[in-house]
């Protein structure tokens, strides 16, 4: 399934949305704000670019996706669900006892998952480890992996890019979520880590800048790194963390805290008018 | 045991990896710019392709080999134990051990052993740190035909894997004939005056030390553990009721590690009175092995 009619794709993105918030309102917990602003990067991904059959989520010759901020996993396990992985409702379990939905991504309990991540700076190494891997198999996989903006502090995170680079993984592209707060405010003032574009071209990467929240940007660019050989891409998405929801965005008060009844009532009315 | 005949566990699972590596063609080895020293260089001679120097980044390298194993691939990642273990203990946690991963870590280097380095690449906490990961097996091998054998039987666990290497040269023990097994000790004698629970290099001391022992009418036996986790415990417990006095020896801290490990076991099933020897909550020096092992009363 490739859907590739834009406004097909934004509805999807808007449902998406519509999942993140239920799961953070019914499991009382999460990170809504940095989910909220990798939807779009999802959804074209999973709908749109990549590879894969959720009837066999195990399938050796399935492109790879590695949440390397699993904290977003609100926003990886709606986009799994609308996409067919498992049933919806298994959302509405997010972060509970008996929940197939761990807090961070578990990829050995929920379908679809490529990689269990969590502690921020590896998600990129263990998608470089796919793409070597894919290189030696010689079987054309693609593997994606989405950086957050405050993630790319980890010092790993540096020493993935050399690697990615020194092995020539023209078959990995990485996605910076950079929706500018982290936890403690604004990337510029806990820990600056732009010029992000710079970094990552002086590092040897192939590197586009986007608009995070434009579906046909986003399309374009995953298309054109796909035709970048020698070196490994990278998209510098411009997000806003919170999208979607007028009271979250760009707010850093909503990284990791779940909306009461009435922010909730106000964030499913604001996402289903808009679908 | 032939004293004259010595070979480090290193070079041994060098010369392994290589035989494994023509057998199966999922094995990939890592290293962090030390292959010449943990002998992967031998792997990487002759599979060039399947060997990955990951420079000195051991962070990326153990997140790249889980990577890896989740495609398929039996991943053997080898740098120095301190830098194994050590520095990138929460990409071991996280990466490896919690999604139960396929990744043979072999760590050399491992104690004071390491000798003239000194302490900051003397690893004393490692047994110790893994053993407490859900998921992983422990294992610390004495000698050359334990390492072959160890190097290989970890391929029949899917899972991750510690196993810890030396850098010293040590007698070989064993022959070609001996039978191992992952997770059962290996009785050496069977004195009843006191049983040495020993693991890696610190085996050949404990039967060095058995033998001078039995000169003076001394008869102890010698337990080899080389697998950490699981412990076998039945074996501790037998040995405990047969001898009544349990030693520990290894090159390792006393704290967390083979000692313990063992204590935990007679504490819960046959209380008895226990000595450990090895590192007593003190970083090393620089020296020769023999001298330090000397210096800090191992035996």
């Amino acid at each position: 399934m490739k859907i590739t009619d834009i406004s097909e794709l934004e509805k999807i993105a808007r449902e998406i949305r519509i999942g993140v918030i239920e799961e953070v309102y019914a499991g009382k917990s999460g990170h809504p704000g940095g989910s909220l602003s990798c939807v779009d990067i999802l959804t074209v991904l999973y709908f749109n670019q990549m590879n894969i059959d959720p009837q066999q989520p195990n399938s050796s010759s399935r492109d790879r996706f590695v949440l390397s901020k699993g904290h977003a996993s609100p926003a990886l396990y709606s986009t799994l669900s609308k996409r067919g992985y498992f049933d919806e409702k298994e959302l509405f379990t997010f972060r509970g006892i008996d929940s197939i939905l761990q807090g961070h991504p578990d990829m050995k309990h929920i379908p679809g998952v490529d990689m269990s991540t969590g502690s921020l700076g590896q998600g990129l190494s263990c998608a470089n480890g796919m793409a070597m891997s894919s290189k030696l198999n010689k079987d054309g996989v693609r593997v994606y992996c989405l950086l957050g903006d405050g993630e790319i502090e980890e010092g790993q995170v540096w020493e993935a890019l050399m690697s990615a680079s020194q092995y020539k993984l023209d078959n990995l592209c990485v996605i910076v979520d950079n929706n500018n707060l982290q936890i403690d405010g604004e990337i510029t003032e806990v820990m600056n880590s732009y010029p992000i574009d710079e970094k990552f071209r002086s590092f040897g990467f192939n590197v586009i800048c986007v608009d995070g929240h434009n579906i046909e940007e986003l399309i374009q660019s995953f298309e054109t790194a796909k035709t970048v050989k020698g070196k490994p891409t990278a998209i510098i998405a411009k997000t806003v963390k919170g999208k979607g929801v007028s009271f979250m965005e760009n707010q850093v008060g909503w990284h990791g805290k779940a909306p009461n009844e009435e922010q909730y009532n106000i964030a499913m009315h604001e996402l289903k008018e808009n679908c | 045991m032939d004293i004259n005949n010595k070979i480090a566990t290193r070079q041994s699972y060098g010369n392994k990896i290589v035989e494994l590596g023509k057998e199966n063609e999922n094995i990939v080895v890592l290293d962090a710019d030390l292959a010449t020293a943990t002998k992967t260089e031998l792997f990487k001679k002759e599979f060039p392709n399947r060997f990955f120097d990951m420079g000195i980044a051991e962070q990326d390298m153990m997140s790249t080999a889980a990577g890896m194993a989740s495609y398929g691939k039996i991943p053997y990642a080898s740098t120095f134990a301190v830098f194994a273990a050590g520095r990138a203990y929460d990409q071991i946690r996280n990466s490896i051990c919690y999604p139960n991963l396929n990744v043979k870590i072999c760590a050399t280097h491992a104690g004071i052993t390491v000798g003239e380095d000194g302490a900051t690449h003397q690893m004393l906490e490692d047994i110790s740190m893994m053993r407490t990961l859900p998921n992983m097996t422990v294992m610390s091998v004495s000698d050359d035909i334990e390492t072959k054998w160890a190097v290989e039987a970890i391929l029949k666990i899917n899972g991750p894997v510690y196993l810890r290497l030396g850098r010293l040269a040590v007698p070989v023990i064993y022959d070609e004939n001996q039978k191992f097994e992952i997770g059962k000790g290996i009785q050496i004698g069977n004195g009843n005056d006191a049983t040495v629970i020993a693991t890696g290099l610190m085996v050949q001391q404990a039967i060095l030390a058995s033998d001078e022992l039995k000169q003076k009418g001394i008869n102890i036996r010698v337990v080899d553990m080389h697998t950490i986790k699981p412990i076998d415990r039945e074996l501790i417990v037998k040995c405990a009721k047969e001898t009544k006095r349990i030693i520990t020896i290894e090159d390792h801290s006393i704290i967390g590690g083979l000692g313990t490990a063992v204590c935990e076991v007679l504490a819960e099933e046959y209380p008895c009175k226990v000595t450990r020897l090895g590192m007593k909550d003190t970083f090393g020096k620089s020296g020769k092995a023999e001298k330090l092992l000397e210096y800090y009363r191992f035996g």
